[in-house]
């Protein structure tokens, strides 16, 4: 074909396209207004064509200035008030303008269109025949011209277009969103076989592919999507159901070209793409599964689409269906994507990522000159500062904006992975989403991605039972899966829910034993909660065979691992036959994050925000005897609770001991952290202000100090470590040497990578002797003045806490002589079945210990077992039995009144 | 003369003259404030920002076994490109652009101290003076400590 000018061509595509825009919602307009025409909005309209008719025929587009010509003679028509915009003519107007555009899209190939069906429709509704005045040479011609062979099209269409690469890369890139879109749209068109508006999209998706395939000579995968559009014709004039069988070949269809574009993206031809079977079985398909009553297939593989030389990179103009009965709803939808479509660009994230970089040098640069003119008295300069403060946040925040996307992009693929996945199981799954519009950095969305697909497949798999199964219990045959995400307090919230049987917590238990993570003795003591953590043990898996979905024994830690990467935290909670929750916090963006500056041993560090929980400042005079000791390990009572702490010196300078607190009488500040669902206190010099800090990597040089996750620049210039939170608390300490308290096979079990470490609260009586009780009995901890006992039913009871708590004297329970001082230490015990506080003599510590098989004494009921812990032979203590046995003590009425 | 000589930014350490590829050269800045890293190797003397960029400073005298350097004296920075980025090099002085051929060189004695010899690729013979090519990627490798230690 021989153009003027190819970029004369070009841009009349793209003003042309513009023009065309906005017609579909002014032909609804029009068509709202009925005879009571707006002449200045047809008008617009007829200006429109008129342009796009008049370059057209300078240009030699005859098929496209044909087809303006008639619009523009009906609109003529029209604001002459000769014919009266009736839904009908509309909705021809429409498909001619869809039509249209499609030429333009693909406009050196345009001439190669059929447009003599839309001109007769069009000329079906002027006012007379006869009064057809002589149109434009490119009109009759057009009309004249036989419609060729669609098959030849796209040879010439390839050869008119030079950069075939490009055009190929643009239709890999929309067809694989075509895809995922079709891909969610069958999984909801078998949710809803009713869905007819669902077929139509499906029915354009599908067209467009094949146009898109068409266009640039890959005959293979035209061919396959021609079959799949021909069976979703059927579908539309629903001469066919959505049956299972219809959608799995579907599906498969849209793997399939997948698979295509795979290949074209390699070898940029379709050469060896096999397609010829799944053909046959589309064509199968549709034999077996055709509705009798109509006998019309023909009708439906006739679809008007001519013409499929189509430019794919065009999504909006892709919208050929000529729909007969176009609802407002589904134009009104079409409108709104036909403008996201014009008002969205592709941008290489290689270039967001510079501009991200860049604006983080900006933002040092902003905070420096910041700094800067809080010196100066120079007014003038102290009000551009400020201006470029402003101006630079709204930059940084705008920019993030770019990087971020909706959670919905991932979970888009899980509607297919359930549905695929429930079928495997015989189970019967609905998968409902909340928040998919929650935006997250580019770079968390990939993080994240295979993590939540794990967890989805688990849910799935292990979590909701088999429908016979779930009768029984009395629930809905069908499970349901809720995805939810929301923001909340500058992260993002992800919750995972299936209303399943919950946890198997006794089959937990059992394995955990079986896999030797934990003892017997253990399961049996350790809480639900802890048990439910187990999951996340490496090497744990509960399925009773290992299937092809999962249980192969990686995974949850894998899950955790991936998640705690990107600072991220996940928790569990499980309600026994109501399901399972899993609930996922991450932060919104690595690059920019709130941290709190600290200072200490003159130099500052960054602790990102996501670790912090609470600053305790504590006054120079309460500082010395806040801090207590346990064995040379600082802890600090925070609310009741021993809340151990670290010395951020001691953490960056092995070796030192701190003790200037004591000396030098100074306020003590300590930064509440928390890691791995555990609280600490990090001790700092001095606690700075919060600020948003662009994260740097360290050197390769540093990357082995796992005690930083970064540096980054102040206001000043000067660098900041940022801490990483994890490693500095003390349970994960690096070296062995600083854990505050070891059991004796510590170290045989820290070789062997599989431990399970438990926490025990270690209290003794009167120094003599020591035990040890899960920290995930104690309730709290709280002392308790001696004249505040009072007696109820033979019962030391206290008032605590609006009710009564009978209290247990360790020592009494022991056999030990008491010593009753003036404030007694007590350890609450709470739970429903018996609640009680436990009269202990002094806390000594809070300890992770291996969990490794206790020495089993029985001459204790309450007494579990004994280990090794700080040296010293500890008994365990059940905190439940001590419970009972308080009761049947008969001797303790006599005990305690001697006491008070 | 054939072969192609080459072109090296020399620069001094303790008496010593080293030489780099100038292309491996990104710019020599003079002192720069640093901020300490505590728990890293000792041959990372702290961070240095150029420009917005964190630059690891790797102190040669500590990676080629040579006495600390004086308090009163502030190192130089050659900046280098390497595979991981690039990496401030701590030097007593910058020395002259030269160009050096292949004649001139010979492969380091075995007698050199193991300890230094793999940051040493060779010496070219300069008339009156030695000056002896830095192998920089061996020189900023300090990622696992224990490791250099083993070595020495």
């Amino acid at each position: 074909m021989d153009f003027l000018d190819p970029e004369l061509v070009a841009e009349f595509a793209i003003e042309s396209l513009e023009g065309l825009a906005d017609i579909e919602q002014q032909l609804l307009s029009i068509e709202s207004a009925g005879a009571n025409i707006d002449v200045e909005l047809v008008n617009a309209v007829f200006r429109t064509m008129h342009s796009i008719k008049g370059t057209a025929g300078f240009l030699g587009l005859d098929r496209i200035g044909g087809l303006a010509h008639r619009l523009e003679e009906v609109l003529n028509h029209m604001r002459n008030r000769e014919i009266v915009p009736s839904s009908q003519l509309v909705t021809t107007m429409l498909s001619a303008a869809d039509y249209m555009r499609q030429l333009i899209s693909a406009v050196e190939s345009s001439n190669e269109g059929d447009i003599s069906e839309f001109v007769a429709g069009l000329e079906a509704f002027l006012p007379s025949a006869g009064l057809n005045r002589s149109a434009p040479a490119a009109g009759p011609k057009a009309v004249a011209t036989t419609p060729p062979e669609p098959e030849h099209a796209p040879a010439v269409a390839n050869a008119a277009c030079p950069s075939l690469t490009d055009a190929v890369r643009e239709f890999v890139i929309e067809s694989y969103e075509n895809l995922d879109q079709m891909e969610r749209e069958l999984v909801a068109l078998e949710a809803d076989p009713s869905a007819v508006s669902v077929v139509r999209g499906i029915f354009r998706t599908m067209h467009t592919i094949k146009g898109g395939a068409g266009f640039l000579a890959l005959p293979r995968l035209e061919k396959l999507a021609h079959a799949a559009e021909s069976l979703l014709g059927r579908l539309r004039d629903q001469t066919l159901s959505p049956s299972r069988a219809v959608i799995e070949v579907l599906l498969k269809t849209v793997d399939r070209c997948r698979e295509g574009l795979r290949l074209l993206e390699t070898q940029s031809s379709d050469a060896g793409f096999e397609v010829t079977s799944l053909i046959e079985q589309i064509d199968e398909v549709a034999r077996h599964t055709a509705r009798p009553a109509v006998a019309a297939p023909v009708a439906a593989t006739k679809s008007p689409q001519p013409l499929p030389a189509v430019n794919a990179a065009e999504p909006v103009a892709m919208e050929t269906e000529p729909s007969i009965k176009p609802t407002v709803d589904s134009s009104a939808s079409e409108k709104s994507s036909a403008g996201m479509g014009e008002a969205t660009i592709r941008v290489d994230v290689g270039l967001l990522d510079k501009l991200m970089m860049q604006v983080g040098e900006l933002v040092l640069a902003r905070n420096q000159i910041v700094q800067y003119a809080g010196r100066l008295p120079d007014s003038g300069f102290v009000g551009t500062a400020q201006r470029l403060n402003l101006i630079t946040s709204e930059l940084q925040e705008s920019l993030m904006k770019t990087r971020m996307q909706p959670i919905g992009n991932v979970w888009s693929k899980f509607p297919r992975v359930v549905r695929d996945l429930a079928g495997q199981l015989g189970k019967q799954v609905r998968i409902e989403m909340e928040g998919r519009e929650t935006e997250l950095d580019k770079t968390i969305i990939e993080a994240i991605k295979d993590p939540l697909t794990h967890l989805v497949r688990n849910s799935v798999d292990h979590g909701i039972e088999p429908p016979e199964q779930r009768r029984q219990a009395g629930k809905a045959v069908e499970g349901t899966l809720r995805l939810r995400a929301y923001h909340e307090g500058g992260q993002v919230n992800i919750e995972i829910a299936d209303d399943g049987a919950g946890l198997n917590l006794e089959r937990i238990r059992r394995k955990a034993v079986e896999r030797g993570l934990i003892s017997a003795e253990q399961s049996t003591r350790m809480s639900d909660r802890d048990v439910s953590q187990l999951i996340f043990a490496p090497g744990f898996s509960t399925a009773e065979k290992v299937t092809s979905v999962s249980g192969r024994g990686v995974g949850m830690d894998v899950v955790r691992t991936n998640i705690e990467r990107i600072g991220g935290t996940i928790d569990l909670i499980s309600l026994p036959g109501q399901g399972t929750t899993m609930r996922i916090k991450i932060p919104l963006t690595l690059a920019i994050i709130p941290a709190l500056i600290v200072a200490n041993d003159g130099a500052r560090y960054a602790i990102p925000q996501v670790n912090l929980l609470e600053l305790v400042r504590l006054d120079p005079e309460k500082a010395q005897d806040s801090i207590e000791y346990i064995h040379g390990t600082p802890v600090y009572r925070l609310r009741g609770k021993l809340l151990p702490l670290v010395y951020l010196s001691e953490r960056l300078f092995p070796g030192l001991k701190v003790a200037k607190h004591r000396a030098n009488r100074e306020a003590i500040n300590i930064v509440v952290l928390r890691a791995d669902n555990r609280h600490f206190g990090l001790i700092v010099d001095k606690v700075n202000d919060t600020e948003e800090i662009v994260v740097k990597p360290l050197g390769k040089q540093l990357k082995s100090i796992r005690e930083y996750a970064g540096a980054t620049i102040m206001g000043d210039g000067s660098i900041a470590l940022i801490l990483d939170v994890k490693r500095l608390a003390p349970t994960v300490a690096a070296d062995g040497e600083q854990r505050a308290c070891t059991t004796e096979n510590a170290a045989a079990s820290a070789a062997s990578g599989r431990s399970v470490r438990q926490s025990m609260l270690v209290v003794d009586v009167d120094g003599d002797r020591q035990f040890a009780m899960p920290t995930s009995a104690v309730a709290r901890l709280e002392r308790i003045p001696a004249a505040l006992i009072e007696h109820a039913q033979h019962r030391e009871v206290i008032q605590y806490r609006g009710g009564i708590l009978p209290l247990v004297r360790l020592a009494d329970a022991v056999d030990l002589p008491t010593t009753p001082t003036g404030e007694l230490q007590v350890v609450v015990h709470d739970r429903a079945e018996a609640s009680f506080g436990l009269i202990v003599g002094r806390i000594v510590d809070i300890c992770e210990v291996d969990a490794v098989p206790a020495e089993r004494r029985a001459a204790d009921e309450f007494i579990v077992g004994s280990m090794v812990i700080r040296d010293r032979v500890t008994d365990l203590i059940d905190l439940g039995a001590l419970a009972h046995f308080t009761v049947s003590r008969r001797r303790h009425a006599v005990a305690s009144e001697a006491s008070v | 003369m054939n072969a192609p000589s080459r072109r090296l930014g020399t620069f001094r350490i303790e008496g010593l003259h080293f030489g780099v590829d100038v292309r491996n050269i990104q710019e020599v800045i003079r002192y720069q404030p640093m901020t300490g890293v505590p728990l890293a190797p000792a041959a990372v003397r702290g961070l240095i920002n150029l420009r917005g960029q964190i630059v690891t400073a790797v102190d040669l005298r500590e990676r080629l076994a040579l006495p600390a350097r004086a308090e009163d004296k502030l190192p130089m920075n050659v900046v280098v490109q390497t595979d991981g980025g690039i990496v401030s090099l701590l030097v007593d002085e910058i020395g002259d652009v030269v160009d050096a051929t292949p004649e001139q060189f010979e492969t380091p004695p075995p007698t050199l101290p193991s300890s230094i010899a793999a940051l040493i690729e060779g010496a070219y013979k300069m008339p009156g003076w030695l000056l002896l090519m830095l192998n920089i990627r061996e020189a900023v490798n300090i990622a696992t400590p224990e490791l250099s230690l083993h070595s020495v």
